[in-house]
């Protein structure tokens, strides 16, 4: 009996013994990462200058009534959707820089290489510099309105030009930084007609900062991500095939250019409705997959997840950092992804030749 | 089963590529055939639109069965594309390839792995079945490919160049295993080649291509002659018997430019 147990024990894996046991890892890594935002979310209620104590404030996660009324409203009115909107917006970018990466098969593809911040940034200033012209809506509401729609637009554009000439990734690519440069070109424009005052909004706007947050708009990037999540985890086989190409995906029985434009169409719609609440928030995207790749590998049903996780971790780091570099102060958290990001991503590119 | 290829044509930014190709006879089942020809005959272009994966005109019949007319995924289950190579950095490993594209073509979870283990343990791969496909050399990316397309047990196997990036040994690994699983299963096998003494090894028929038109279609040792090849690659060659008995490829020199036909364009 021990013989054969100890035989069964020094057995040689199967190939499908030896993959089960490679998804466990990667789902151990899929906890860890939750683990670690969970942590980094509790560490960014607590920063703020207010200086609740984080016993306090477990305390009043679980029994709300237990604090003083001042501290429950800086908890629950200004510091949770604070935090929430750092972890879907986050998230959300994540997400979308996975899948951009895999249908446009370029590593350097982010949410934004279509000009979907440039379009976002244009529709907001269109809404701040125009304002006058439409007095009966708010601006609070005008302005995410109008860079919600100009996304969403210039998705359209490019879908449309992609339909009319054909062609695959790289056309995609050449379109939309040709649409980048020319969306970027009418923002300049809108810089050049805005008064001082509207200036100085369009330029905050556009630095990315989470203090518009609030719980609608929590809730609505909340359940644009879950059902976008849900849709590209639908996808999940159909994309890791089309990283052994496209032609090789085709002969699969995977419609690439179907799966294409629905991710197209499902990226806009998370980076519009993330960007349009908190502004233009870079290097998440596009960072966020790549330390995912690393982590997990290009196995779809396990990079989407992690790259979701790793945004929403690194947009909840960088929440923190924005509350602590300058005491009293909330730098832009655009300023700070982009400050953390750029060394960030030239350490991953270094380890990777490191290790090539 | 056969394959039937009527005025099949193909056109690319308004170029003809392959142009009015028709076979007399199909491709019979349990046949491996070689598509040779030189740079830019249209070899790829053919092979990829026999695929599906180009727009074409004329009529390709697969048991009597119009190609075009089946729906992507049901074609797919039938015919497997080889391409010339995978994507370099590719964080994916072997076995997750392989799995992925049984599992796209409806194959079962249980009888997936049970054939990728099979299919790993014949091209030799075993160890290489969990390493990212980012490690692998050329070679090795290409025997991965090869292992999916076998794994797939397609009527119809498709394979372009598969030998290109691989040594002598794996050349013949290669269409071993490509020859001996088309006849096992009685599908049928079309191979881009670049090497004519491959095809004369390995293949049942041989097409040679030039210019997108067809310029000879038999049995290998009957189609390629000298005249053929000097007239389509430019070439003092002769087909002799090696010490085998097997036919071989001598090439004796390069000719000038002037011997070569003017082919259509």
């Amino acid at each position: 009996m021990s013989t054969t147990l100890a035989l069964a024990l020094d057995a040689p894996l199967s190939l499908a013994q030896r993959y089960h046991r490679a998804n466990l890892r990667r789902a151990a890594v899929l906890l860890l990462l939750g683990a670690a935002l969970c942590l980094s979310l509790l560490w960014d209620i607590g920063t703020g200058p207010s200086g609740l104590p984080l016993r306090d404030i477990v305390q009043g996660l679980l029994a709300p009534e237990s604090l003083e009324i001042a501290d429950r409203v800086i908890l629950f009115d200004v510091r949770l959707p604070y935090t929430c909107m750092a972890l879907v917006v986050g998230a959300a970018l994540g997400l979308a820089g996975a899948q951009m990466q895999t249908v446009l098969n370029n590593p350097l593809a982010s949410p934004f290489t279509l000009g979907l911040a440039a379009a976002a940034t244009l529709g907001a200033a269109m809404a701040i510099v125009f304002v006058p012209v439409l007095p009966w809506l708010p601006v609070e509401l005008l302005t995410p309105l109008c860079a919600f729609l100009m996304a969403l637009l210039s998705t359209g554009l490019i879908l449309l030009l992609l339909r009319w000439h054909g062609g695959g990734s790289h056309s995609l690519v050449l379109f939309g930084i040709a649409l980048m440069f020319a969306l970027e070109a009418l923002v300049s424009l809108m810089h050049f007609l805005a008064d001082s005052n509207a200036l100085e909004q369009i330029v905050f706007w556009s630095m990315g900062s989470l203090g518009r947050a609030s719980w609608p708009n929590v809730l609505l990037v909340a359940v644009t991500l879950l059902l976008c999540f849900g849709l590209a985890m639908r996808r999940a086989w159909a994309l890791t095939l089309l990283r052994s190409g496209e032609a090789q995906a085709e002969s699969l029985g995977v419609d690439v250019a179907r799966v294409r434009r629905a991710c197209l169409v499902e990226v806009s719609l998370l980076t519009a409705v993330a960007l349009c609440f908190v502004g233009t928030i870079g290097f998440v995207g596009l960072v966020g997959p790549h330390i995912a790749r690393l982590l997990v590998g290009e196995q779809h049903r396990y990079f989407l997840p992690a790259s979701t996780l790793c945004g929403a971790l690194m947009l909840s780091l960088a929440s923190i950092a924005s509350k602590s570099l300058i005491p009293g102060l909330i730098v832009p958290i655009g300023i700070v992804t982009a400050l953390v990001g750029v060394p960030a991503f030239m350490l991953l590119i270094l380890g990777r030749r490191a290790a090539a | 089963m056969s394959l039937q290829i009527t005025a099949l044509s193909v056109q690319r930014q308004r170029r003809c590529i392959v142009e009015d190709v028709s076979l007399a006879t199909p491709l019979a089942a349990g046949s491996l055939t070689a598509l040779v020809g030189p740079n830019g005959a249209g070899k790829s272009t053919l092979i990829h639109a026999l695929a599906g994966l180009l727009p074409s005109s004329g009529q390709l019949l697969l048991d009597e069965v119009p190609l075009s007319a089946l729906p992507l995924r049901q074609r797919s289950r039938q015919v497997a594309l080889l391409p010339q190579s995978l994507p370099q950095s590719v964080g994916l490993s072997p076995y997750e390839l392989l799995l992925g594209g049984l599992l796209a073509n409806g194959v079962g979870r249980r009888e997936a792995e049970t054939r990728i283990d099979a299919v790993l343990r014949r091209l030799g791969l075993l160890t290489l079945a969990m390493q990212r496909l980012d490690t692998l050399s050329g070679g090795q990316r290409q025997m991965v490919a090869l292992a999916q397309v076998l794994a797939r047990q397609p009527r119809l196997l498709l394979l372009d160049e598969p030998t290109s990036a691989l040594d002598l040994r794996w050349q013949l690994a290669v269409l071993g295993a490509v020859g001996e699983d088309v006849r096992q299963r009685s599908a049928i096998g079309v191979i881009a080649l670049h090497d004519l003494n491959l095809a004369l090894r390995a293949c049942d028929r041989v097409l040679v291509l030039a210019g997108g038109r067809l310029q000879a279609d038999g049995a290998p040792d009957a189609v390629l002659d000298a005249a053929l090849l000097r007239r389509v690659y430019g070439i003092s060659a002769r087909i002799e018997p090696c010490s085998q008995g097997r036919a071989q490829l001598i090439v004796d020199q390069l000719l000038p430019e002037t011997h070569l036909e003017a082919l259509p364009s």
